[in-house]
Formats: structure tokens, sequence, C-alpha cells
């Protein structure tokens, strides 16, 4: 919980890892590539006293994850949405079994969502169905970046994911949460391209479609999708740093994806460890649109309080304590408020 | 013949019309080319660099081949090289480059037609962005303007140009009666929906500036000193500028 101003905010961070990108886990260049990608996105947009050293980035350990968020941090519930990249690292790049002990270890605080893949195919349904019933799953964070064998990458209306998403409704499993990377075969389009989430989110209804970093670089095609389909939502992961380097940026996407989504489907998130949550849930506390850009209406504190986290709680059901609800909680299943032309 | 020196100078102005398609910006400003040079026998040697490994193979891909062509064609030139450095594709691309593979020969299987569709979608785009400038700096300089200005009733300015300049990649029209304000294909939006299409095309230019911004600065991080080979955004950084009260119909 943060406390400001006499108003008291129930803290959700609905995108966090614990990751494990040392030499000894690298299996190839592209392991290397890849944090070192990370820990450039964390150097760029973070403020100077929140940096870590590299050796402190590429792996860190459950207790150091629990101190940034729960003890520093003001966060009240995180969720894990692991990347596996299994071309890449030799034990996978999140830490399932480490993030799942800590999750049994402190009960109410931590939600496992796990990744899947349907080039698996057959094996991988199987395999789906067991960490359903292991890990009580929720939900999955989909990466359709990955690379497996030849082929590098995956679209979200394949056939064999329509087969993985027929599970999920069986399993229970409703909230799907997407990240678009580069390189998706064929490369003729648009890699970032989130047409695919449309298609999927018209033939599921039943199942909620985070769609992380609000579909950045993409975020007009993604408020686009949103505003027609009631069931996909925006995680604020990458989106919220720009906070720190450019605030009236930041306004502009907070202001474009309240126009475009209502405030109901809009969800924090540190991005942990790439960013820490203590100074992202401060500066957005702190955070107004800015006077002159009249275009987008003034952030109330109850919208701050429902992306804080009253929205993913609502989502995943986490419970709140009363005196931390509005009188009006958040209906993350409502209709879009745009009319489409 | 050609002197290196000369030579290179004017690779160097060749090359700004390498654009990002995504970023709707020349290469040269970016900060892109990390080096250029030019041997004493018109041989030219050129190293791109990007902001990230996993830059999209695909753009990477368009903006290092369009440099081999742009400097293919310069008078006085031999053969030239261009190497893309530090890419998570470097060895696939630059193999494809020296080859003259083209596109489908450098990616094989990967690559199922040409790049040109993708090319024409962030035209389109880059429009889109440059008419919301255009339009919504004009509004607000002339409160008297209304939604369907033409070409003409724009200012003289940086933005009115990129804005002509983009709508030539198109094909648009570049008459004075001319709408500012078209739909993807060109025609014209009607009143009604006017609003509403300068609302989604305020929703795209948002996307390309930010994406500029995050692009711009994860290569300075990664390359230390590149800074000094950035310029500013040619188009104009409209982070400053006030946006304009835009009344949109809800449901």
């Amino acid at each position: 919980m943060y406390t400001k101003d006499g108003e008291n905010y129930f803290i959700v961070d609905a995108h966090v890892a614990l990751w494990d990108a040392s030499p000894a886990n690298q299996r190839n260049i592209h392991g290397k590539q890849f944090i070192d990608c990370f820990y450039d996105y964390h150097r760029n947009l973070s403020p100077e006293s929140e940096l870590w050293a590299y050796e402190e980035f590429i792996s860190y350990t459950g207790e150091r994850l629990m101190k940034d968020l729960f003890q520093d941090g003001y966060v009240d519930h995180a969720i894990f949405q692991p990347a596996l990249l299994g071309a890449f690292y030799k034990n996978g790049f999140g830490q399932t079994e480490a993030a799942f002990e800590l999750t049994r270890q402190h009960p109410g605080k931590l939600t496992y969502n796990h990744a899947y893949d349907p080039r698996f195919g057959e094996d991988g349904l199987k395999q789906l169905r067991e960490d359903a019933a292991r890990f009580n799953l929720k939900g999955v964070k989909l990466y359709t970046a990955e690379w497996f064998g030849d082929s590098r990458g995956w679209k979200l209306d394949d056939k064999w994911s329509y087969r993985y998403l027929e599970a999920c409704q069986e399993l229970g499993i409703d909230k799907i949460h997407i990240h678009k990377g580069p390189t998706i075969r064929p490369l003729d389009r648009d890699a970032f391209d989130v047409a695919d989430v449309d298609k999927a989110a018209t033939d599921f209804t039943d199942l909620t479609f985070v769609i992380e970093h609000c579909g950045l670089p993409r975020l007009e095609d993604f408020c686009w999708i949103a505003t027609q389909e009631p069931n996909v939502h925006a995680g604020l992961a990458v989106a919220m740093p720009f906070i720190h380097t450019r605030p009236r940026y930041f306004a502009q996407i907070i202001g474009e994806l309240l126009y475009w989504l209502d405030e109901d489907r809009i969800h924090f998130s540190s991005d942990y460890a790439i960013w820490t949550p203590r100074w992202l849930v401060e500066r957005f506390v702190d955070f107004q649109i800015p006077a002159d850009m009249d275009e987008y209406a003034p952030l109330s504190v109850d919208q701050k309080k429902k992306i804080l986290g009253l929205n993913a709680a609502a989502l995943y059901d986490i419970p709140v304590p009363e005196h931390l609800q509005l009188a009006q909680p958040p209906r993350p299943d409502r209709q879009p408020a745009v009319a489409v032309a | 013949m050609a002197a290196p020196n000369e030579l290179e100078a004017r690779a160097w102005s060749a090359l700004d019309a390498v654009m990002d398609p995504e970023l709707d910006e020349p290469i040269t400003d970016l900060g892109f080319v990390r080096s250029l040079s030019a041997s004493d026998q018109g041989d030219l040697l050129v190293h791109l660099r990007l902001p990230t490994s996993f830059c999209s193979p695909n753009f990477a891909y368009l903006m290092a081949s369009d440099t081999k062509d742009v400097l293919g064609g310069l008078a006085g030139v031999g053969s030239v090289v261009v190497e893309l450095d530090d890419h998570h594709d470097s060895d696939l691309i630059n193999a494809g480059l020296a080859a003259d593979a083209g596109y489908q020969g450098t990616f094989g299987p990967e690559a199922e037609e040409s790049l040109d569709e993708l090319r024409l979608t962030f035209r389109k785009k880059a429009h889109t962005a440059a008419m919301e400038r255009a339009l919504t700096a004009a509004l607000k300089a002339s409160p008297g303007l209304e939604l369907n200005a033409t070409l003409a009733d724009l200012p003289a300015s940086p933005a009115t140009e990129a804005l002509k300049r983009r709508r030539h990649d198109l094909g648009l029209s570049l008459q004075p009666d001319a709408p500012v304000l078209v739909n993807e294909d060109g025609t014209p939006v009607p009143r009604e929906q006017a609003e509403f299409r300068l609302r989604r095309a305020r929703s795209t230019r948002i996307s390309i500036d930010g994406n500029a911004h995050f692009c711009r600065g994860l290569l300075r991080t990664r390359y230390p000193g590149s800074d000094a080979d950035q310029n500013p955004c040619a188009h104009g950084d409209t982070d400053g500028r006030p946006l304009l009260s835009l009344e949109v119909k809800a449901s």
C-alpha cells in the first residue's frame, strides 16, 4: 500500500520476473544480447539513483525481489509473467521453480503465471494441463517472438495457438498476457503487428487478453483493437518509466489509453527487474496531465487507484481491504467507451 | 577518380535519403551510421549500428540494403561494402548484402514475398503522422481554420513541407485545393468523421514519436558518444507543443 496526501493506494504489480541471465546459463551469444538489451532499457529509462550494476542485473535472488517489491516498493500483490527463452538460456530465462517456490512461501502475495509455446504441439498441450494443475494457473504469459528450431515466432491466431487457447478455456486459465517482440515469420510483415490479437479476442470472448507495454511500438493499432474488443486490456510495462525521461510523452500515452480504452482496463506494472516499483508508484501518484494539454482530461485520484492496482485485483480476484476499495469498484468487463465511426 | 574526402562527404549526404521506415527519419539523423570511409580507389566501407541486437531484422535489412543501393549509385564509386554491426542477424544480413542476394536470397524461407508491402504500410503511417502534425499545428495557429482545410490553408513550415513529401511518396494530390485530412487511401474524410480521423491520426503520431524517442535513447545508451552523431528530429519535436483540444463523439 502507498499513502500520499491522505489517500491510500492498493498496489498490484502486474508484470514481474525472476530471471537468470548469468553467463553460466547463457546457451549462446543471443542470451547475452537479450539481457544486454534489457540492461540498456534499464539504464536508459531509470533515474540515476535507481540504477543497478550489470552483475546485479543479470541474475538476482528471490530475497531481493521480495524486498524491492514488498518492503521498499509498496506492492501488495505481484504477478509473475515469465519468458522462457529456451533457445537462448540453458535453464530458461524466467526461473520457474524458484518463482513458484516464492509464491508458495508467501501466500496471498504472489501469483505465478506460466508460459507456453504452441509449437510444442500435443506434447505441449499435455504439459500445459500438468502445469495448470501444479501451479493452479489463472493466467499465462505468451511471448510470440520466441525462437523454436528454425522458427522465430508464431501468431496468436495460428491453428495450434487456438488449440491451446481452447485448452485454457477448459482449464480456467482466462487471463492471456501477450508480449510482442520482433522477428516473426514471414518477415515480409510488420513483426509487431497486433492484428492476430484482434482475431483471437473476437473468437475467445470469455478470455481476457492483456497486451503488455500497451502494444508499443504499435500503440495506435493496439488502441484501435482495444476500442472494439472489450476483452483486450493494456499492461503498462515499458510505458511507465517514460514518466521519468519524458513526462509529457507519458501524459500522451496515458491520455490516449484513457480515451480509447477507459480507466478499468489499464494495469500498472514495473516490469521488474527492468525497473523497480518504488519510484514508479511515487511518480505516478504525483503525476498529472500538464495543464496546457487540454486535449486530455486531468487524471483523477480514483483513476490512479484503479490503474495502480484495483483493476488488476478485479481481474485476478485478489482481495482488496475494504478501506482501499472504491465506492464503485472497477468493472473490467464493461463495454468500450468510444463509438467506432 | 574522386578524392576520398570528397567522396566521403558526398556519401554522407546521399545517406540522408535512407530512412528508418518505422521512425520516418533519416539514418544519418538517428546516428545509425557508425562509420563511413572511402579508399583511394573509390571503394566505400560503411558500418551501421542499431539501438538493440533485437531490432526487427526486416527493417534492419531494409536500411542496410537501401544504404548499399544509394551509395552504389554515386559517381566515382568502386565497390560498396555495408556491414551491420552487433545485430542478432548480422552474419546473415552481411553475407546477403555482400552477395547481393536480395531479400529472399538473404533470409530464405523466412521471407515469403517482398518487403514492398511492409514499406507501404509504414509510408502510410508516416503520412498519417505528418498529416496530424501539420493540421494540428495549423489549427492551433489559426483558430478560424476548419478540419476541411486544404493544402493552401497550411502555413509555410517544416511540418507542411514534410506532409507534402509524404503525400508525394504515396502519390496523393499536391494541388492547393486538396484537403489535408484524408483517409489512408487518400480519399476525403466526410465531415462527420473528421474529428475521429484526426484523433486516430494522433495516436499514430504519438506512437511514432514515442518509438523515435525510445530508439534514439537506446542507441545513446548502447554506444556511448553516439549522441554526437544524432541530429534533432527534422519534423519537429511535438513534446513541448500544446495539443489541440478536440471534442469527439462518445457513446
